[in-house]
């Protein structure tokens, strides 16, 4: 016999289902009156936050290459300096106004989702190499099971991506494009393919 | 607890094992939306072990009672009366205090609040069916609401979704970030359910189902129903590898 180790177990996850908006953007759909917004909806700058404006944009598609129209995304991303404003951040302090997180569903007659945010700092890995400016993504919907985990990455940032630490040892090359939104002036589009030729590459974090 | 300062720690590696996998063609949607390629793997970095944090300030008076938050003044939500608690834990069994806990549900009757739902039974004029709270320092939290009723959905040709609710849970990190659901003891409908049987193990499955809990019942008021949630343990110490150049 030997001691026992008395860890717990993750809870399972459940899918989000296809009224993930009741619970989490009410207003979206029509439900006021609870909350006076919605938790994560709207810019996520204000006129004081530092950084260099861009706007997201993009659709999660699946299999059969139709845009789902009742996923959740989520987004999480340094500021400018490339500090997280959360407790677990270390290394400095975060600009006080910008939040970094935001959520935002997917239009319910196109699917498309939209982030107006700031370009984010360059962000040290484990062994203090510097990634490439990144943006945290998570996407539940009706039949996902488990939320899905990405990246989006720049493309006007080929040098800083040719030296990320995750981008560059992933062995499948013609799959890294996945990971890189395309930049047009200051909008930025990333498509999310949850499954096919052109599926996302996902991360088990 | 509330003197230690945060933790920067990297998580356990998830058991895949344990949560359902993308593809479970029992839940016909999952089918096209489930990706095929091997995920890739990434130990947390400071951009999955940091997460947002949320003050008291986003929190309605009302928010954590769904019999009362949408209802007209003086009236309320139509259903058997029930409190849900519990505590947020991580796989350590330490609580997780200052974690958001969002929910939602269906009425009584089975009905949800919701434009794209056309299940016949009715609405309840007095209930939204959603709430949110925010753990307090062991990791505690509670609502009050009415029972979900069970319903049809369009999968196979006669299912039926057991009574449930929905959880959103942050924890301290992104990388805890968890939805998931809970059902409810004695409830036949649990393991018919092609949604619940997408986990594999049986195990797993109970730990979603809340037991009656007599001691915390409110006589003559309220049953309650005890849900605890696991959100995913990090490593207490660090003995960083390769800390060369931070």
């Amino acid at each position: 016999m030997v001691q026992p180790l008395s860890y717990l177990k993750e809870s399972p996850s459940q899918t989000a289902g296809p009224y993930v908006h009741i619970g989490c953007t009410p207003n979206f759909v029509g439900i006021g009156g609870v909350y006076d917004t919605d938790l994560g909806a709207g810019p996520m700058v204000n006129d004081k936050t530092r950084g260099e404006r861009i706007t997201i944009r993009g659709f999660v598609y699946d299999g059969a290459g139709t845009a789902l129209k009742d996923a959740l995304i989520e987004v999480w991303q340094a500021d400018a300096q490339g500090f997280y404003n959360s407790p677990s951040e270390t290394r400095g302090a975060a600009d006080p106004n910008f939040f970094g997180w935001a959520r935002c569903p997917g239009d319910m007659a196109t699917g498309e989702f939209v982030f107006e945010t700031i370009k984010p700092g360059r962000v040290p890995f484990r062994d203090g190499r510097l990634m490439a400016p990144h943006v945290t993504f998570w996407i539940v919907a009706r039949g996902i099971n488990l939320g899905l985990h990405t990246r989006m990455y720049f493309s006007d940032e080929e040098q800083a991506n040719a030296e990320d630490p995750i981008l560059s040892r992933i062995e499948h090359r013609m799959r890294v494009p996945t990971l890189i939104g395309q930049r047009e002036g200051d909008t930025i589009t990333f498509d999310i393919h949850l499954q096919g030729e052109k599926e996302t590459i996902f991360f088990d974090i | 607890m509330k003197n230690l300062p945060p933790e920067t720690t990297p998580f356990f590696a998830r058991d895949r094992g344990w949560h359902p996998p993308a593809f479970t063609p029992g839940y016909k949607t999952s089918v096209l939306r489930s990706p095929q390629r091997a995920l890739i793997s990434l130990e947390g970095t400071k951009s999955e072990v940091t997460g947002p944090v949320f003050g008291h300030n986003i929190l309605g008076q009302f928010d954590n009672d769904l019999i009362i938050n949408y209802a007209q003044p003086g009236e309320s939500a139509i259903g058997q009366r029930i409190m849900v608690y519990g505590r947020v834990l991580d796989e350590r069994g330490r609580g997780v205090p200052g974690a958001l806990v969002e929910f939602w549900q269906a009425n009584a009757g089975g009905r949800y609040r919701h434009k794209k739902e056309t299940y016949l039974a009715p609405l309840d004029p007095n209930f939204g069916g959603f709430g949110r709270t925010i753990t307090d320092d062991e990791g505690s939290y509670f609502f009050r609401t009415v029972k979900p009723g069970p319903y049809p959905w369009p999968n196979g040709v006669n299912d039926w979704r057991p009574a449930h609710i929905h959880f959103s849970v942050f924890g301290h990190g992104f990388a805890q970030r968890l939805i998931t659901q809970m059902y409810f003891e004695g409830d036949p409908l649990i393991w018919l359910c092609p949604i619940v049987k997408t986990i594999p193990d049986e195990e797993a499955i109970k730990q979603l189902i809340a037991p009656l809990d007599m001691n915390a019942t409110i006589p003559h008021d309220l049953r309650a129903y005890k849900f605890d949630i696991i959100l995913r343990g990090r490593r207490s110490t660090l003995f960083e590898n390769r800390l060369e150049g931070n």
